[in-house]
């Protein structure tokens, strides 16, 4: 018992890191209709982001998670406008494809810039806290308290602003949008920003949790798609959810499994989700 | 000065025309019906009118400015709005959320719009903080011209209004339009139901292959043996 309670915990963390980079895929698929391959090395590109922001100017990375969010955002919105905005009337499928030349493009910049060898946020141990049976470290604690101010900060935004409103609006039913009088480029340039800024803290938080290394988000990324269709495409309060499902089986999993294939339990909760409920949980975009 | 007149609309999609040379007119207080077969190019007619479906040739003019072409946008902040015919709301937005997008493109307080549809639709009022996906097919039509009044149009476009309504809502529906007509809203429809709508319509037109076949008055047209025939069945 004491023992899936506490993969329970871990599962938990892992799943809030999922969330954070399913809701931004969840988004961008929900307005711009592709499955952005690249979203996993966005986390990576913003854990190092943050990672340089740490090493430069010797700060906390709580303190560099904004910075780091804030670039991202803006290589997400760059991106679209340099890469995607060009191909956007074409088939999906090329947006696709291009999504994962991007994805190759920054991993390697990131292999260029910061090397391929695994590096840390900070070096030293961190005393775990012991509360009774359970064992809980400090960051894991922060990185939990960070996610849901996120998850309840995109919350928010998306019920409380007009732009949050235009963003669902349009992943809704794009062609009354349009009609409503919705600016459609507005509307995808915030989507890119707050699907690179959520991709950056994933990715960030990750780090804090193990290391950082250039494929750090693309070893991520079938478990933030499954989080995804779990949820039902296109809806980010099912990605949510979808992303501690998947996290807490794949750290339940442990249990019965030997934990290389955690991966496995994803990718199977996906195709299970395909077979009996391919609309998601919440009814997702077709 | 006309409030909206298409003059020799040549439009379609992929290079093939639907419409063939179209003329439309509507008067700022009249509510115009556009009736004809099916693939006659009602709707295409309306989705070009509102920049939805590219104009080859011919010109839209709006309050003497020439709009041909232009973006939804464009036409919303002129006082356009349209309703299209099928997938006419946000479904997993509140009915609220709904009518508040209608008004995304005009800038100021919605609180004074939102009386005003509320007035027209009371139900609306009533349901404000329900998912609009799960009302039923007369509520959401309600849902849907009540987001296209957002905007305080002069016209209105609506793409079949009463399509897969049961014939007590058909009746409470155009009962509504001649209402809203009675604001001072000029009115362009596409109408299937077209005995009900020609009876409260100023005008109307019949379309068929994208020409414009007869324009009269509503009673004339419903009186005209020859639409009568070909159009509503005897």
């Amino acid at each position: 018992m004491v023992e899936v309670i506490q993969l329970l915990i871990n599962g938990i963390l892992l799943g809030s890191i999922l969330a954070l980079g399913a809701v931004g895929a969840t988004m961008i698929f929900g307005v711009l209709r592709f499955a952005h391959f690249a979203h996993g090395d966005f986390m990576a590109i913003g854990a190092y982001f943050a990672l340089t922001v740490v090493t430069v100017f010797n700060m906390p990375v709580l303190a560099a998670l904004p910075v780091a969010m804030l670039l991202t955002a803006g290589l997400a919105v760059g991106i679209d406008q340099v890469v995607y905005k060009r191909i956007r009337r074409v088939q999906p499928v090329i947006l696709l494809i291009s999504s994962f030349a991007t994805a190759l493009i920054l991993r390697s910049l990131i292999q260029m810039i910061w090397g391929s060898s695994n590096q840390v946020y900070e070096t030293g141990i961190q005393l775990p806290w012991r509360i009774g049976p359970f064992v809980l470290k400090p960051d894991h604690l922060l990185i939990f308290c960070a996610a849901a101010v996120l998850v309840i900060g995109v919350h928010l935004f998306l019920t409380r602003t007009r732009m949050g409103k235009a963003m669902r609006a349009m992943s809704d039913n794009m062609n009354l949008a349009l009609i409503t009088g919705i600016p459609a480029d507005r509307v995808i340039m915030w989507t890119w920003a707050i699907g690179g800024a959520l991709a950056a803290a994933a990715g960030v938080f990750l780090g804090m949790d193990t290391r950082l290394h250039p494929v750090m988000g693309w070893t991520l990324l079938l478990p933030i798609f499954a989080a995804t269709i779990l949820g039902g495409i296109g809806r980010p309060y099912g990605a949510i959810f979808g992303g501690l499902v998947i996290g807490c089986a794949m750290e339940l999993s442990t249990l019965v499994i030997p934990g290389a294939y955690k991966p496995a339990v994803a990718f199977a909760i996906m195709v299970a989700t395909l077979i009996l409920r391919p609309q998601g949980i919440i009814k997702g975009a077709t | 000065m006309s409030l909206l007149q298409a003059n020799g609309l040549y439009a379609g999609y992929g290079g093939v025309d639907i419409l063939r040379g179209t003329n439309l007119r509507v008067e700022a207080d009249e509510i115009v019906v556009i009736v004809g077969p099916n693939g006659a190019g009602k709707s295409t007619a309306m989705k070009a009118v509102f920049g939805l479906v590219p104009i080859r040739e011919g010109e839209v003019i709006y309050r003497g400015d020439v709009i041909t072409n232009q973006p939804p946008e464009k036409m919303v902040t002129r006082g356009i709005a349209y309703v299209p015919q099928e997938s006419n709301v946000f479904p997993s937005l509140s009915v609220l959320e709904n009518l508040e997008l209608g008004a995304y493109a005009l800038k100021g307080d919605n609180h004074e719009r939102l009386e005003k549809v509320f007035a027209i639709f009371p139900r609306l009022k009533e349901r404000r903080h329900q998912q609009a996906g799960v009302m039923s097919g007369g509520e959401r039509q309600m849902v849907a011209m009540g987001r296209a009044l957002m905007v305080d149009p002069q016209l209105l476009m609506l793409d079949e209004p009463t399509a897969g309504l049961s014939p007590r809502l058909i009746d409470e529906t155009i009962e509504r339009i001649a209402e809203v007509n009675k604001l001072g809203i000029g009115v362009l429809m596409v109408e299937q139901n077209a005995r009900q709508a020609l009876a409260v319509a100023h005008r109307g037109y019949v379309l068929a292959t994208g020409e414009n076949r007869h324009e009269d008055t509503g009673p004339a047209l419903l009186a005209n043996p020859e639409v009568a025939e070909m159009f509503l069945g005897g």
